[in-house]
């Protein structure tokens, strides 16, 4: 590839652990009996159910739907029953609870009726993008944003390039190497439609270059007219040389501005595992109910990739890869950026790469204080001063850290990857984002609350002022009727005979009420005494 | 929050103690060959630092309810004590030594805040104390290589300031390269006449013994550059200003401005720009904040050496520097990513 790449800054060479889990070829997972089912394994707001506990579904059947725009809907990953909709442990960094959709597995792995688009070109950007939200497909390499809207670029964007992510630069993860290796035509095709529905001509597949097999694979993937505007390149073996920004940077010069998206300069970027998942949805039909992970790390005998419904506990998955005695501590994603998990009962869901199985370090490091060495600033990928950042936000001068740029940090984890006093720098980093954030909200529905008194206030004033108002103009109406009179007494006196003039012309109103036996026609006069004689004599009669 | 434990969950094997271990052993050809040329005092000096550093570390963590452990393994105070050993005369009574490590670790360390606090060098405040308090033991040199005192004698005066007899402390000492240029310089004489009236004691490029003990520890510092241990920009920097400083004024009257090889190679440079600047904590941060930290004290040197009241310039030009080091940091800061984004 002669193709000319840019550097980025910092970063760091992590030893890969790769090879291990690339030894065998993916295999299908057994299908668990019980699958949960978060309604939320995406970024917006979580699905809304559209089952009931007792119905049964069939496989690929949509049984949540999005709830709005920046949301995706979730579809049974096979056959059943929903034997509930409950809270359940859910893979979060804080081990929370949420919403889940748990369908009991009938064995019989029956589809729904699927709709195959083979003539894709004949729909146009927005009919592809409906089958692709439809498809409940998001971004399989760990963020989860709806896939659909990053397909949107809006009226005022042309976009120029479209980028499929393949770098997979985190030690142990190997599912989109995997992938790239079995299903490249795939990941092609799904290309394609990508770039049909955004309009854009050229076409970037990445790969790092310790992924040899992946590139030849995708190379040897390519139809020749394909290779015209598909470029596979292979970057640097670098972490994080697959974070977006810098993906963007290497390949094309080009840096996100901070605080910008990758559309404003006119490159949209795609994971590789979502390009499989949009072939599949547009020309198969089928929705997203299934991805590859890698299931890896010292507490597991055989490492390797398992094709594996959403919703299946880790544990058989951990238990089906051979688990060892060193398996006491679970990470979902990377050890750079992944996070713990509680429990090993959690759910796959559609975000999750890989499940990283070690030993736990139970005695933490003794944090020394910063010697200021600045080894942080020359790791960091987005080119910040994490130690002025951690002396901040140890202090919880969060403006300050602001002022350092916080909000440009990707959580990369190379700043405390090489610090010699082992300071967590990224969780202090997390820390004082989510803490901006909680005071940002509590701000925002502080200057709402202040703003309804204000008005309330402006409310009651200008009812004042417009009783004031009302009263003064009957007073000058008084004066006038007075005869110009400016005493008050007169005045008063004016209002009561004004007063008791209304109350006597009103009597004389009732007094002349016109009653309805009035001015009757003759005929009329004829039909009452012939009513009055007909019920007299009926009186009688009783 | 120090509870909850979250990613990275890797991290490589660096820590303050291998950095610190790094630097130590960094030191040694050049302390090897300094007590080559100036004996057994050099030795000494480390010791009696060494020790007196350790103790007041020790006393003061526990005074402060802080870890020992930790803190003594980090080698910071051990570092801090062989860099002010090794800036002292060679002949010198144990006291001096001790009085300034114990300043250095007690004052300018842990009075401050401790590791990583610190606004100034340690070593140098304990120096720059010495250098004010005693100026007479701490401006009395003996020559490269014309001492002959063995180690009795060298301990025996360290303990009880007493030499063999026959020897005069007086008659033993004399000015080093750098103070001699600049006593003769005011007196009028040119420089080619006061490196011929000295011959012995100035060498072929900066100070006979001086030369090479700065060669030494130009290849110690670079050893640690190529195991980024430090990073280039402060002693590049450093070393550029002075060269840049010296050459100018070299150029324009080559007959009362020492050449810029004996700024570079004489006294304290190669120590001072390798291994004392670049101490991590009291120096600048980014880059950009390193060179022109560097810089400063580069010029520093310079004007201190040639028109100042000391001889050397190491400290004071660091200790200067040291104070300009937060307007630096905030000033001095490279763009972030995407600041400079094309769209």
């Amino acid at each position: 590839m002669t193709k000319h790449l840019w550097k980025i800054f910092g970063g760091l060479k992590l030893p890969g652990f790769k090879s291990m889990s690339m030894s065998q070829a993916t295999e299908t997972a057994p299908i668990s009996k019980i699958l949960t089912l978060p309604l939320k394994q995406h970024i917006g707001h979580a699905a809304e159910p559209i089952v009931k506990v007792g119905d049964t579904v069939l496989k690929g059947q949509m049984i949540a739907a999005a709830k709005d725009y920046v949301s995706t809907p979730i579809h049974a990953p096979t056959s059943g029953r929903i034997i509930a909709i409950e809270e359940r442990l859910v893979p979060h960094p804080s081990g929370i609870a949420a919403d889940c959709i748990i369908l009991e597995a009938d064995g019989k792995d029956k589809w729904i009726e699927c709709s195959e688009n083979s003539n894709y070109r004949q729909l146009d950007a927005s009919e592809l993008r409906n089958i692709i939200r439809d498809a409940g497909i998001v971004g399989l390499g760990g963020a989860g944003f709806p896939s659909f809207i990053k397909l949107n670029p809006g009226p005022n964007n042309t976009i120029e390039t479209l980028i499929l992510n393949g770098a997979e630069c985190e030690p142990f993860i190997t599912c989109d190497a995997m992938l790239m290796q079995e299903q490249s035509r795939k990941i092609i095709d799904g290309l394609n439609i990508m770039r049909h529905a955004l309009q854009v001509n050229r076409c970037i597949i990445a790969v790092e270059d310790n992924k040899r097999a992946a590139h030849t694979m995708l190379v040897n993937a390519l139809q020749e007219h394909e290779a015209e505007y598909i470029d596979v390149i292979q970057i640097p073996t670098l972490y994080p040389a697959g974070g977006e920004k810098q993906l963007i940077k290497t390949l094309t010069g080009k840096e996100v501005p901070s605080n910008g998206l990758p559309i404003n300069i006119g490159v949209v970027c795609h994971n590789v595992a979502t390009a499989a998942a949009v072939a599949t949805a547009v020309l198969e039909g089928k929705p997203l109910i299934s991805r590859y992970v890698t299931v890896t790390g010292e507490g597991v005998e055989h490492p390797r990739n398992l094709d594996v419904l959403i919703g299946t506990p880790f544990s058989e998955l951990v238990e089906l890869c051979g688990r060892n005695s060193k398996a006491e501590q679970f990470i979902m994603g990377g050890p750079m950026m992944g996070f713990e998990v509680t429990s090993d009962h959690i759910p796959v869901v559609k975000t999750s790469n890989c499940i990283l199985v070690q030993r736990k370090n139970s005695e933490p490091d003794f944090v020394m204080p910063c010697i200021r060495c600045g080894q942080c600033a020359d790791v960091c990928p987005a080119q910040l001063l994490p130690q002025q950042l951690y002396w901040y936000a140890r202090a919880k001068n969060f403006d300050k850290t602001q002022d350092y740029n916080l909000f440009d940090c990707i959580e990369c984890g190379c700043c405390t990857y090489v610090c010699p006093s082992h300071i967590p720098l990224v969780q202090y980093f997390r820390f004082a984002k989510t803490e901006i954030w909680t005071q940002e909200q509590e701000k925002k529905s502080s200057d709402i609350a202040r703003q309804r008194h204000e008005f309330r206030q402006f409310r009651m004033e200008r009812k004042k002022a417009e009783n004031e108002e009302r009263k003064k103009q009957k007073r000058e109406l008084l004066k006038k009727v007075s005869g110009e009179k400016d005493n008050g007494e007169d005045a008063k006196k004016a209002a009561i005979e004004a007063a008791m003039a209304r109350v006597k012309a009103k009597r004389k109103t009732q007094s002349i009420t016109p009653a309805n036996t009035d001015n009757l026609t003759e005929k009329q006069k004829e039909k009452i005494a012939e009513v009055e004689s007909a019920r007299k004599k009926a009186k009688e009669e009783s | 929050m120090s509870n909850i434990h979250s990613s990275p969950y890797i991290r490589n094997s660096d820590s303050v103690s291998r950095m610190m271990l790094a630097v130590i052993y960094a030191l040694i050809p050049g302390t090897l060959v300094y007590i080559h040329f100036f004996g057994w005092g050099v030795m000494i000096n480390i010791v009696v630092a060494v020790i007196t550093a350790l103790i007041c570390e020790i006393t003061i963590l526990k005074i402060r309810h802080r870890p020992i452990k930790p803190f003594i393994y980090d080698g910071t105070a051990v570092l801090t004590a062989i860099l002010l050993a090794l800036a002292l005369p060679t002949l010198t009574p144990w006291w001096l030594a001790a009085l300034g490590a114990a300043f250095a670790i007690t004052v300018a360390k842990h009075l401050y805040g401790g590791m990583g606090y610190n606004p100034f060098n340690p070593a140098m405040v304990g120096y720059a104390m010495l250098l004010i308090a005693f100026p007479k033991e701490m401006t009395a040199w003996i020559p490269a290589e014309s001492h002959g005192l063995t180690f009795f004698n060298t301990l025996n005066y360290s303990l009880f300031e007493t030499l063999p007899a026959g020897i005069s402390y007086d008659a033993l000492t004399s000015a080093t390269p750098l103070d001699s240029i600049k006593t003769q310089l005011s007196l009028g004489y040119t420089l080619d006449e006061i490196h011929q009236s000295k011959a012995a004691l100035f060498g072929n490029i900066a100070g006979y013994g001086w030369e090479w003990i700065n060669i030494m520890f130009l290849i110690g510092g670079l050893i640690l550059i190529a195991i980024k241990v430090i990073s280039w920009h402060i002693p590049v920097a450093m070393l550029v200003a002075l060269a840049f400083m010296a050459m100018i004024f070299n150029f324009s009257d080559a007959g009362s401005y020492a050449p810029v090889s004996f700024h570079l190679f004489g006294g304290a440079t190669m120590l001072g720009a390798f291994f004392i600047a670049t101490d991590p904590v009291t120096a600048a941060a980014s880059n950009k904040g390193r060179l022109i930290y560097g810089a400063g004290i580069g010029i520093f040197i310079y004007i201190i050496r040639t028109w100042g009241g000391y001889p050397d310039a190491i400290a004071f030009s660091v200790l200067l520097m040291n104070m300009a080091v937060p307007m630096i940091d905030y000033y001095y800061r490279s763009p972030v990513f995407g600041s400079t984004g094309k769209s």
